[in-house]
C-alpha cells in the first residue's frame, strides 16, 4: 500500500504551467447564461487544443490516453489553478464513456474529436414530467421508419439544452414493452427539425437547463447506441459513472475547501466557524483518498458508486453554508460565494436524488430487505 | 397561564390570511422583484391594521402590540408578501421612542394609516435599506442621531429576487440625543421579532406546500409521501417550526421586560433554523421542480435564506442571548 504520486509528477508540472498560462485572470461569466456559455465553449477549445479537455480518452480521439491517477491529478490541478466551469461536462463523463462501452468505431471516431474539441456540446435527455427518480416510467417515445426513427414526447431538466448543440436520451421504442424494457438510446440534434427547446430558469434565474419537446424529430440509424430495445443497459453503464468519481471529482472540493478556509481567515478566522471549516476541509481529503482507494481496486464498485454521490453532494452543500455563514449578514447577496452555493442545492437531487442513493445503499451494498415500490 | 391566541387574535391571522389569499401573492412577488411598486396590498394591510401595531395611541396607533403583531407577520410570511415592512414596523418604534413629539407627529400618524412606507438602516446591525427605492422615508441610525438617508448608487441583488438592497448616504438630521440608542435597540429588537415571525410563516407555507406535493407526486407506482424518507424529512420539519414558534410568541410576552432582547434572539435562532430546514427539505422533496424561478415555492425558499441572515445573522443572535445580563 503506498501513495506514491511521483510516476505522474511530470504530467502534473505540464499541467500546472500550462493552466498557469492559460486559465483566465477574470472570471468568465456565468456559464449558465448564452454569454458565459460562449465563453466557456471558446475555453474548451483551448483546452482541447491541448489535449487537456478529456485527458483520459485515447489519443486517437483527442485525449492523452492518461491513467485514472493522472486524470485525478490533472482534475486537482485544473480545480487548484481556478480553470472555468466545464461546459462540455456532460457529454465528456456521461456520452463518451457510455460510447465507449456501446458505441461503434464510427460513433467514437465520428461523436468524440469535436466533443473533445468543444465544437460539439452535449445536453443529457433522460428526465422527463413524469420520469424523475423513476426513469423507467418514461413515455417519450421512438417510432421505427425508413432508415431509422422519429422522437416524439417531452424531456425535461436537460443541463445547458438552451445553448448546446446535440442531446442523447433513451426513448420507449416497443410501446408493448414496459418499464425498462423496450428502450432505446439515441442522440439527436438540438436544431433539428420538431425539436423545440424551452428554457427554465433554476433558482436564482439563470437559464441552467431546458425543456425540449420532440415533435416528429428524425434521428438516422448511426445515432443509436448499442442495439435497439437495450436502451435501459446501456444508459445504466452511464449512470454507473455519473454517480462515481466523474461527475464530481475531488479536485473540486479539495479547492472549494482552500478557498474556503481562505475566505474565513480573511474575515478574521471567526472561532465560532473553525469546526466546520476544518471539517469540511478534513471531508475533501477524505474524498480524496477514497478516490485513490477506488482507481486502485480492480473489482467493480457498482453500487457503492452511491457512497460518493452522498458523500461529495452533502459536502459540496455544507461547505457552501459554512462560507455564507462566514459572510455573515452579505450572504444573501449575488457573488461567487452564493452562486455556488446555488448550485450545490442541486447535488442531492441530480444524477439520483439521495434518498434514492440510500436506497441503493441500503439495499444493493448493505443487504438490507428491498422496500415495496414499483420496479426500481 | 393561557398560552394560545384568544379568539380575537386568531380572527386577525385568518383575516389577513383571506386578505393574502385573495390577492395571490406569487404574482405580486414577481411584479414586485421586476420593480414594480404598487401599493395597492401595503393600503390594504393598512386598512386591516397592521401598521398601526407598532405605532403609539397618541400617533393614531394601537399602542404597541407584539402578540398581535407577531400574528400579523406569521401570515405576511406565509404568503412571502415583499416589501420593507419589518423596516416600516421597526421605524414605527424608533421614531416614537426617539423623544421628538414634532418628528413622531410628522411620520406615525402616516405610518399607522400606510401612507408612509419607510426603510432603514443602523449600520452595525441592518446595514442596506431594502427596498429603500419604494420608500418614502429612510432613516439611518448612527449613535445618537436619526438622519434621512438617500439610496446611494444601485441596489445589490439579493438572493431573494424581491429584495433590493440599497447602501445609503445620509441627508439631513432628523433627531439627536441620549434617548437615539435606547430607541434604535428597542426597535431592533422588535424588528428581530418580527423577522422571526416571518420566518416561521415561510416555513410553515414550505411544510404545507410541500406535503401536499408529496401526497399527489407519483414515482414508482406510489405517492412520494408513502416512502419513509421523505416522511421523515417532513416529520423533521414541523417538529422544528413546533418549537420555534411558542419561541416566538414567548418573546413577544416579554415585551417591556428586561429580557426582551434575549429572548428576541432565541426567537431568531429558532425560527431562521427551522424555516432554513423547512426550505431544504421543500427543495429536496420536490427534486428538480423546485429548483426553478418559474415554480412559486421556490420564492419562499429563497427569502428564507435570505432572511436566515438578516436582522442579525443566527450567530449574532445566539451570542445575544447569553450575552444579555439577567
Ligand atoms: C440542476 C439539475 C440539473 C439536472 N440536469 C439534468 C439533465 O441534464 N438531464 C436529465 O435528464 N435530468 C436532469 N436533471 C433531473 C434529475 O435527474 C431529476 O431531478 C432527478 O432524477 C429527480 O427526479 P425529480 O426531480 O422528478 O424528483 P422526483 O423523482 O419526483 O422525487 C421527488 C422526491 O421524492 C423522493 N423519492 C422518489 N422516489 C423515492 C423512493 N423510492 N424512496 C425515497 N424517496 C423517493 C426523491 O428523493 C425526491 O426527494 C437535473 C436536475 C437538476 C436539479
Amino acid at each position: 500500500m503506498d501513495l506514491d504520486l511521483s510516476p505522474v509528477e511530470p504530467f502534473q508540472a505540464e499541467v500546472r504551467a500550462w493552466l498557469r498560462r492559460n486559465v483566465p485572470a477574470t472570471p468568465l461569466p456565468s456559464l449558465e447564461t448564452e454569454a458565459g456559455f460562449t465563453a466557456h465553449r471558446a475555453w474548451e477549445r483551448a483546452l482541447g487544443a491541448e489535449r487537456l479537455s478529456a485527458v483520459s480518452w485515447p489519443e486517437a480521439y483527442g485525449g492523452r490516453g492518461a491513467s485514472p491517477l493522472e486524470w485525478l491529478v490533472f482534475e486537482e490541478e485544473y480545480y487548484a489553478a481556478g480553470a472555468p466551469g466545464r461546459v462540455s461536462q456532460n457529454g465528456i463523463n456521461l456520452l463518451a464513456p457510455t460510447l465507449f462501452a456501446h458505441g461503434t468505431t464510427e460513433q467514437l471516431e465520428r461523436v468524440l474529436p469535436p466533443m473533445a474539441a468543444g465544437e460539439v456540446i452535449w445536453a443529457q435527455a433522460w428526465s422527463e414530467p413524469g420520469a424523475g427518480s423513476d426513469l423507467a416510467a418514461l413515455r417519450a417515445t421512438a417510432t421505427r421508419v425508413d432508415g431509422g426513427w422519429r422522437l416524439n414526447g417531452q424531456k425535461t431538466w436537460s443541463s445547458r439544452a438552451a445553448f448546446a448543440d446535440r442531446a442523447f436520451g433513451l426513448f420507449r421504442s416497443d410501446p408493448a414493452a414496459e418499464r425498462h424494457r423496450g428502450l432505446t438510446y439515441l442522440m439527436f440534434p438540438l436544431d433539428a427539425e420538431g425539436v423545440t427547446v424551452r428554457p427554465i430558469g433554476r433558482l436564482d434565474g439563470r437559464p441552467a437547463f431546458a425543456e425540449l419537446f420532440l415533435d416528429d424529430v428524425f434521428v438516422p440509424d448511426r445515432d443509436v447506441i448499442g442495439e435497439p430495445g437495450q436502451g435501459w443497459a446501456v444508459a445504466m453503464s452511464t449512470a454507473g459513472n455519473e454517480r462515481g468519481l466523474t461527475l464530481r471529482s475531488p479536485g473540486r472540493f479539495l479547492a472549494a475547501t482552500d478557498r474556503l478556509l481562505a475566505l474565513w481567515r480573511e474575515h478574521g478566522a471567526d472561532p465560532l466557524l473553525r469546526d466546520r471549516v476544518a471539517d469540511a476541509w478534513i471531508k475533501a481529503r477524505a474524498y480524496r483518498l477514497k478516490g485513490f482507494e477506488t482507481i486502485s481496486r480492480t473489482d467493480d464498485i457498482g453500487a457503492e458508486a452511491s457512497v460518493n454521490k452522498v458523500f461529495w453532494s452533502e459536502l459540496d452543500v455544507e461547505l457552501h453554508e459554512t462560507a455564507l455563514d462566514v459572510l455573515g449578514p452579505d450572504a444573501e447577496l449575488e457573488g461567487d460565494w452564493l452562486e455556488g452555493y446555488v448550485f450545490s442545492l442541486a447535488g442531492p437531487i441530480y444524477a439520483g436524488t439521495n434518498e434514492i442513493q440510500r436506497n441503493v445503499i441500503a439495499e444493493r451494498v448493505l443487504g438490507l430487505p428491498r422496500e415495496r415500490r414499483v420496479g426500481g | 397561564m393561557k398560552f394560545v391566541l384568544d379568539a380575537e387574535q386568531r380572527l386577525f391571522g385568518e383575516t389577513l390570511h383571506k386578505l393574502l389569499t385573495e390577492t395571490g401573492t406569487p404574482a405580486l412577488i414577481r411584479r414586485w422583484a421586476a420593480g414594480d411598486r404598487d401599493r395597492t396590498l401595503w393600503t390594504a394591510l393598512a386598512e386591516a391594521g397592521v401598521f398601526t401595531l407598532a405605532v403609539p395611541e397618541r400617533h393614531d396607533g394601537a399602542g404597541l402590540l407584539p402578540v398581535e403583531l407577531v400574528v400579523a407577520l406569521h401570515e405576511l410570511g406565509r404568503h412571502a408578501v415583499p416589501g420593507p415592512i419589518v423596516e416600516t414596523l421597526a421605524a414605527a418604534v424608533l421614531l416614537g421612542e426617539a423623544d421628538d413629539e414634532a418628528l413622531g407627529a410628522r411620520w406615525l400618524p402616516r405610518i399607522a394609516a400606510g401612507e408612509a412606507v419607510v426603510s432603514l438602516v443602523a449600520p452595525a446591525v441592518v446595514r442596506r435599506a431594502l427596498d429603500a427605492d419604494a420608500a418614502d422615508l429612510t432613516l439611518l441610525v448612527d449613535g445618537e442621531e436619526v438622519w434621512s438617508a438617500l439610496p446611494e448608487g444601485s441596489a445589490v441583488r439579493s438572493l431573494d429576487p424581491a429584495r433590493r438592497l440599497f447602501p445609503v448616504v445620509a441627508g439631513e438630521r432628523l433627531a439627536a440625543g441620549p434617548a437615539v440608542p435606547r430607541a434604535a435597540a428597542a426597535a431592533y429588537d422588535l424588528g428581530v421579532l418580527a423577522c422571526s415571525a416571518q420566518l416561521v410563516g415561510l416555513g410553515r407555507a414550505l411544510l404545507d406546500t410541500t406535503v401536499v406535493y408529496a401526497r399527489t407526486r407519483r414515482q414508482f407506482g406510489r405517492a412520494i409521501g408513502e416512502f419513509q424518507a421523505v416522511k421523515h424529512h417532513l416529520a423533521n420539519v414541523l417538529t422544528g417550526l413546533e418549537f420555534a414558534r411558542p419561541l416566538v410568541y414567548g418573546a413577544a410576552l416579554s415585551f417591556g421586560s428586561p429580557d426582551f432582547a434575549r429572548d428576541v434572539s432565541a426567537a431568531k435562532v429558532a425560527a431562521s433554523d427551522a424555516a432554513y430546514a423547512a426550505a431544504r427539505v421543500a427543495l429536496q422533496v420536490h427534486g428538480a421542480i423546485g429548483y426553478t424561478d418559474e415554480y412559486d415555492p421556490s420564492l419562499w425558499i429563497r427569502k428564507v435564506r435570505a432572511l436566515h441572515s438578516a436582522w442579525g445573522t443566527p450567530a449574532e443572535h445566539r451570542a445575544r442571548v447569553l450575552a444579555v445580563p439577567r
